[in-house]
């Protein structure tokens, strides 16, 4: 396989030739920051093209088909019309927060966005505790979602942000258990050596079986809930509460929201195929050596993206399916259902790794 | 049988000319044989057994006895008033208000009519009350006895300046706070008192009650609709779970709802009023505008009230045809209800599922009518034009269509855990509550009430179909839910009896160039898509109607919202008014 | 015991109505869809032959339409939508005859209720199958729908036996 470490200590050698090392570092992190912030626009891009696509599928539509062929430039448009808006301040909010607010969402979304790993060596915040950093960053969005509904000064965005606010820290409890289940499994919390254990031992999935299914369909329903994406889409439930949070927002700070939840979506669905589908590691089946040569041949970002694009899909399946739940039934869900089941599933896969059942 | 359909839709005068003459002709000269040789040509057996003897033609003899929609009222003194209303709801258990309608009778006065049945019995009494002071006309008040007056007077209130003693809520319900006059009386001036106002309409906090003391005076308390301090939210107008401009005020403690105030008159447009400076034939035109999703049943009604007042009988081809559309566009209408419920819960596929087999219905009516929402199909005295000769087609292929895709509809919302869930003992009423209410449809129908006016009082073709009254005992917002998808089938059913058996027959009678009601009050009523829909028309003769009051199917099922949501989250705040399925511009009217 | 039943029927049971609602959404993922792709599709767009367009005047091949502007179809408009306007001429043997002078509709206060259409005892006004009735500017939805220079058809000595009971089906309703 190939590392992009050799692609990333050749530029950083290049760069310390000609000058210090503190210089170096510099421009590498402006550098990292741009690839970011660019990736993370285009990938929002994608996710709303293709939201819109198989959402209309789903729904015997046929989905934007008028700007550019089959639509493509549809979502580019929307992004330049949402630039162009005006970001209107009402006059009985606290304006502060609720200029804040936004960059919350985004920075936390952002941040975690860095912490996945894109393919062998090429992984921007690569720390032996990641999966703990992750979980810690990922959770200050809820900051800015409560800041929105608090400063808005309006009723529905109030309602809005308290529902999530009880929705996303219910749900963390599940993600962290799931992960737990899973780091029980690999002994390491550094997403670069679980991504590397999985190329040389197989996906995690497989490894762990039962245990491993099944933590991976509570961090779908969790990681889902966490993204407030629906059938969990109820601190925004147009129905209900118009836009919930972000009913005040617009211009730009509504087009951050916007631009977080389908990141966020992504995100979720990155974590997933890190931890449970080996991340950017090749399919390998054990005796088919030709095959695996051939899935070695692959590079591994594709491997990344296309493995993450198989759950958002999974993701968005559920949301265009299922009726939006109710607020204690979504706390029902997790407090009856989901917290002691992953309780349970710990146990058993500490049960399984020290008996070594797994594969 | 081919005859008729072929040539009028190729509208040729000709044809149509000699076809009328036709029709004209036969019963004069040979009516036997007419008779004889209808059912040897007809193939299907139905017709055969219901021979459509052509009407006929000329304009029908004015009839002996009084029209079988003619109700009398009993005149009762507004002092006597509340008695006989106690004796009648406790000893002869009327406990269905089914209407209350104010009126302005010029030089009588001002007063009130009020039609009682009894839900047990059947029988049906109908009261009048009149009081002759214009400046502060009085009357007492029922909705102490009947959950429904309480919403009903305010209306009177509204429109006539009728002031209830003992009403706790006595303010204006459609029109705005500041609003000078009551534009129903004859002697209003409208226009001239309310010149268009530039001010934001203000919404009351404050209402007041008059109670009339025994020496005749009158006390006003002053009642708060919410206290200080409470968190209200406003749930509209502009909301996308109201299904149109309704507004409710919703008192929250957390996520529970203490009490809903609702607002109406977003949309009131006026149609009782207009119809009354409009000939009959125009005041049809109106009728489709009410309940956009059931613009067939509500035209029926207006059409079969004024046709039995004047003692027409429209041909059986007429009324198989009503039949039939009248359950498509309930068909319609339901599918609707359930589109429209799947997108409130959020489960948007489900929502263009129902949109897409909606489009087959509207279809149908488009090819025969013209129209999709709003269809200009009835007229006095029959339809506005013949059946499209696709239309047997496309409705038999509907038929099984639609089965099929129920089930998918069972398979993607209904059987789902969530939905389960979300609706299932969420905003019980029970039958007593359905019934005080005025909750007539599928609304009441899933708390165990029989209110099919379709098997009750049968019209049309609905004593020649068999078909069951789908009813539950729940009373909650699933039971509502699946009766809806039960109608739907016994829908299908009716049509499918009919579609292959549509007698032969005019489809529109002659009718004389102006049409003219007798004198009299008529009242008749139709199974609406979403409950008892009535039209009750007041005519002195003349060429137009002297007063026409709807009975609306939505207005109690918005008067019940307050009830049904009590103690329940906001979530059931909108499963609730999805499930009860009222249409805004039917309760605004 | 019972409960604990519950408890995992009802977690089955909820997951087994979830796969059938992923198992229908995703048969529609594959089925035909049913947009119409309308600007598109305009050529072969076709309207129902009695769907209610807007209101038109027929003229044949002389420029000759069927209105002797009687006016039955303004009063017959709840809206007041048409309003037909009426002169005097002399004709050759010096009789003082009315025809049509303008016959003026507006589609924007038209509720397409057809009562004019049935009202009309020559058959001289109709609907058409159009729909792209969106215009810039109020005053253009006002038109006039007689031709200029256009006049009445006379009426031909053979065809008027079925002329009389025009539209006995359809009766003048109203007047």
């Amino acid at each position: 396989m190939f590392n992009f470490n050799i692609v990333s200590s050749w530029i950083h050698g290049l760069l310390t030739g000609v000058m210090p090392e503190w210089a170096a570092i510099l421009i590498e992190s402006i550098v990292v920051a741009l690839v970011i912030i660019t990736l993370y626009a285009i990938f929002a891009i994608l996710l709303i093209y293709m939201e819109r696509k198989i959402c209309a599928f789903f729904q015997c539509r046929l989905g934007p088909m008028r700007v550019g062929p089959y639509g493509t430039i549809q979502v580019l448009s929307d992004v330049l019309k949402m630039m162009t808006k005006e970001v209107i301040n009402l006059r009985q909010t606290d304006h502060f927060l609720h200029n804040m607010a936004p960059f919350l969402v985004v920075t936390a979304s952002m941040v975690t966005f860095a912490c996945l790993p894109w393919n062998a060596g090429a992984q921007i915040i690569d720390f032996n505790v990641g999966v703990f950093f992750f979980l810690a960053i990922s959770s200050l969005g809820v900051v800015g979602i409560l800041l929105a509904g608090w400063s808005s000064n309006n009723k529905y965005s109030l309602i809005g942000a308290m529902r999530s606010g009880a929705q996303i820290i219910s749900y963390e409890l599940s993600i962290g258990m799931t992960m737990l289940t899973m780091i029980c499994l690999t002994g390491t919390m550094s997403f670069s050596e679980i991504c590397a254990q999985q190329a040389t031992e197989g996906w995690n999935i497989f490894r762990g079986h039962l245990p491993a299914v099944i933590a991976f369909l509570i961090y779908l329903v969790a990681g889902n809930a966490e993204c407030n994406r629906g059938p969990f889409d109820l601190p925004e439930s147009e129905s209900e509460l118009t836009a919930g949070y972000h009913t005040e927002y617009s211009g730009m700070h509504f087009g951050y929201y916007y631009l977080a939840e389908y990141l966020n979506l992504f995100i979720c669905a990155g974590m997933a195929s890190t931890i449970f589908l080996g991340g950017w590691a090749p399919l390998h089946i054990a005796g088919l050596d030709g095959f695996n040569m051939v899935m070695d041949y692959i590079p591994g970002a594709v491997w990344f993206i296309g493995k993450t694009f198989f759950v958002v899909f999974l993701l968005m399946w559920l949301r265009w399916t299922f009726p939006r739940l109710r607020i204690d039934q979504i706390l029902s869900l997790e407090w009856k259902y989901l917290v002691p089941i992953s309780m349970i599933n710990l146990i058993l896969m500490a049960l399984i790794v020290s008996f070594g059942l797994h594969f | 049988m081919t005859d008729i359909k072929d040539n009028t839709l190729k509208a040729g005068q000709e044809t149509a000319g000699q076809e009328a003459a036709k029709a004209a002709e036969k019963p004069a000269a040979q009516p036997v044989a007419a008779a004889a040789e209808k059912p040897a040509a007809a193939e299907k057996p139905a017709a055969a057994a219901r021979p459509a003897a052509p009407r006929p033609a000329a304009a029908p003899a004015a009839p002996a006895a009084p029209a079988k929609n003619q109700i009398e009222p009993k005149n009762v003194a507004p002092a006597e008033l509340r008695a006989e209303m106690e004796r009648l709801k406790n000893e002869e258990k009327m406990d269905f208000l089914e209407n209350l309608v104010g009126m302005d009778w010029g030089e009588e006065g001002l007063g009130v009519i009020y039609q009682l049945e009894s839900t047990t019995t059947g029988k049906r009494a109908e009261l009048k009350s009149v009081t002759a002071d214009r400046e502060n006309p009085m009357l007492p008040s029922v909705s102490d006895l009947w959950d429904i007056a309480n919403i009903y007077e305010r209306e009177v209130f509204d429109f006539f300046g009728i002031k209830f003693t003992g009403h706790p809520d006595m303010r204006r319900i459609f029109l705005r706070e500041d609003w000078v006059g009551y534009p129903m009386r004859k002697d209003d001036e409208a226009e001239k008192n309310n010149p268009l106002r530039m001010t934001n309409e203000p919404l009351a906090d404050v209402t007041e009650s008059l109670t009339l003391n025994a020496d005749g005076t009158v006390t006003k308390t002053e009642n708060r609709i919410f206290e200080d301090g409470e968190y209200v939210v406003n749930i509209g107008p502009q909301h996308p779970s109201t299904h149109g401009v309704l507004h409710f005020r919703v008192s929250l403690e957390g996520e529970r709802i203490k009490k809903i105030d609702p607002i109406l008159g977003y949309i009131h447009r006026g149609v009782e009023k207009i119809s009354e400076q409009m000939t009959y034939p125009q005041t049809l035109a109106l009728t489709d505008r009410l309940d956009y999703l059931g613009a067939m049943q509500n035209r029926h009604a207006l059409c079969m009230c004024i046709e039995q007042a004047m003692g027409v009988e429209v041909s059986d081809r007429v009324k198989v045809i009503r039949t039939i559309m009248d359950e498509l566009q309930r068909i319609d209408s339901h599918i609707l209800f359930f589109s429209c419920l799947c997108q409130d819960l959020g489960a948007t596929t489900a929502f263009l599922y129902g949109f897409r087999d909606r489009e087959k219905i509207l279809d149908i009516f488009e090819e025969t009518c013209g129209g999709r929402l709003i269809l200009n199909y009835n007229t006095i005295g029959g339809v506005m034009a013949d059946l499209h000769p696709n239309f047997q087609k496309r409705v038999s292929e509907f038929i099984p269509y639609m089965r099929k895709n129920l089930q998918e509809y069972h398979d993607i919302f209904t059987g789902n855990v969530i939905f389960q869930n979300r609706s299932k003992g969420v905003g019980v009423l029970t039958k007593e509550q359905c019934i005080s209410f005025g909750c007539t449809g599928g609304t009441g129908r899933a708390a165990g009430w029989h209110n099919d006016v379709r098997k009750l009082h049968p019209y049309a073709a609905y004593d020649k179909v068999e078909f069951n009254e789908v009813t539950r005992t729940e009373g909650d917002s699933f039971a509502r839910y699946m009766i809806r998808m039960d109608e739907i089938l016994e829908s299908l059913h009716i049509i499918e009896q009919l579609i292959d058996n549509i007698p032969e027959g005019n489809f529109q009678e002659k009718m004389k160039p102006i049409i003219k009601v007798p004198a009299g009050t008529y009242y008749s009523a139709v199974e609406g898509s979403r409950g008892k829909f009535g039209v009750l028309l007041e005519s002195n003769g003349d060429k137009s109607p002297y007063r026409l009051h709807y009975r609306s199917t939505g207005l109690p099922l918005v008067a019940v919202m307050d009830t049904a949501c009590r103690n329940s989250m906001i979530a059931d705040l909108i499963t609730i008014g999805g499930t009860v399925d009222y249409v805004v511009p039917d309760i605004d009217r | 015991m019972n409960n604990e039943n519950n408890y995992i029927q009802g977690l089955f049971g909820g997951l087994k109505t979830l796969c059938i609602g992923l198992k229908t959404t995703m048969r529609e993922f594959f089925t035909k869809k049913i947009t119409e792709q309308y600007p598109e599709n305009r050529g072969e767009l076709q309207m129902f032959d009695r769907f209610r367009g807007s209101l038109t005047m027929p003229h044949n091949a002389n420029n000759e339409h069927k209105c002797i502007a009687c006016g039955l179809c303004q009063m017959a408009c709840p809206n007041d939508t048409i309003t037909v306007t009426s002169e005097f001429y002399e004709d050759e043997e010096g009789k003082k005859k009315k025809r049509l002078a303008s016959y003026v509709y507006n589609l924007g206060s038209c509720m397409f209720c057809q009562l004019c259409v049935r009202a009309c005892p020559h058959g001289a006004i109709t609907f058409d199958q159009s729909f792209e009735n969106a215009v810039f500017d109020r005053a253009k939805l006002v038109k006039t729908l007689n031709q200029p220079g256009s006049r009445v058809e006379e009426k031909k000595i053979v065809k008027k036996a079925p002329a009389a009971p025009a539209q006995p089906a359809a009766p003048a309703a109203n007047a």
